[in-house]
């Protein structure tokens, strides 16, 4: 994926910028508008260049009607994720069997890798512990019979069922 | 009391619950990493609830407004995008600095990751030593 020219990198920016203005003031006065506009183009004069590399084509509509279909997706392995720790914790045996495991990614882009990371820690049983290239370490609070295996392709396998693979067929959409 | 003020008022009482899990969580579990595991979840789901709560709280008031439910919405957000890594920051500071593993831990794939790096490093620096010569 080669970077996007800089005018439309910039332009990214502020449409971000602009949005995050009109959801804090929360209002729409023209002179509000109009003030949010200019520090969003001060603002992106200076940050576009950390900010991303590609550009206006974030916008694609495929990308963002994966995004729309991931956010409940993701609301309800965050809700079992709770339900999950409630359990372990207010089960009077203390029911766990921790493990650091190790598990692949497909994805390439650094953005996708932290989206991933993120939504692995804050989903059932899982924290991200390391990610080094396409592999995370991460600390699993109940590493099942699958991944307890001597094979190291087999652990490597059943814990990315277990962890990374759910995520990825939206993330790969969403970020590349 | 209408419907809006009696939602935002059930997700407070649940984003509350979360959070007392998440504080019993820290007292019963063996070590850090577990403690790292059901603090981080419980807090910000907790923290979700109760901030997008009061902003449909306020929306069935008098005196709230649209405003309340968009500024809760960005803050709610700005968590959920940083607390897990805050978590990670955390979690991997304490490996580096050796906090060990609970006895009942089964895999530790990690540490068989850093000594094979640890050993590719120690088999190269010899021969870079050798090519100098």
């Amino acid at each position: 994926m080669g970077e996007a020219s800089k005018i439309s990198r910039y332009l990214y920016t502020v449409i971000v910028l602009f949005l995050i203005w009109l959801a804090i003031t929360a209002s729409l006065d023209v002179q509000e508008l109009g003030f949010g506009l200019l520090l969003s183009l001060i603002v992106a004069a200076f940050t576009y260049e950390i900010f991303t590399t590609n550009g206006l084509a974030n916008l694609n509509p495929k990308r963002i009607a994966y995004m729309i279909a991931y956010i409940p997706y993701f609301l309800w392995a965050m809700i079992k994720a709770n339900l999950d720790v409630a359990y372990r914790v207010l089960h009077p045996k203390r029911p766990i069997r921790p493990g650091i495991v190790k598990c692949k990614t497909v994805l390439n882009s650094d953005v996708g890798k932290l989206a991933l990371a993120n939504s692995i820690t804050l989903t059932p049983g899982t924290i991200t512990l390391d990610v080094d290239e396409d592999e995370y370490f991460i600390h699993w609070i109940w590493v099942p019979d699958e991944a307890l295996t001597e094979s190291e392709e087999e652990h490597v396998k059943a814990s990315s069922e277990g962890i990374t693979v759910p995520f990825e067929k939206f993330l790969k959409v969403i970020f590349g | 009391m209408n419907a809006l003020t009696a939602i935002g008022e059930a997700l407070v009482l649940i984003g509350t619950f979360f959070y007392f899990l998440s504080a019993l969580g820290l007292i019963r579990m063996p070590d850090v990493y577990n403690r790292m595991q059901t603090s981080t979840k419980s807090a910000t789901l907790g923290s979700l609830g109760v901030m997008v709560g009061v902003g449909i709280w306020a929306l069935g008031t008098d005196f709230g407004s649209a405003a309340w439910l968009t500024k809760t919405v960005v803050i709610a957000i700005f968590l959920l995008l940083t607390n897990p890594i805050s978590a990670h920051a955390l979690i991997r500071a304490a490996y580096k600095s050796g906090v060990p593993l609970w006895e009942g831990s089964v895999v530790d794939k990690y540490r068989e990751h850093l000594e094979a790096k640890e050993r590719e490093e120690v088999e190269e620096t010899p021969a870079e030593e050798g090519g100098e010569e």
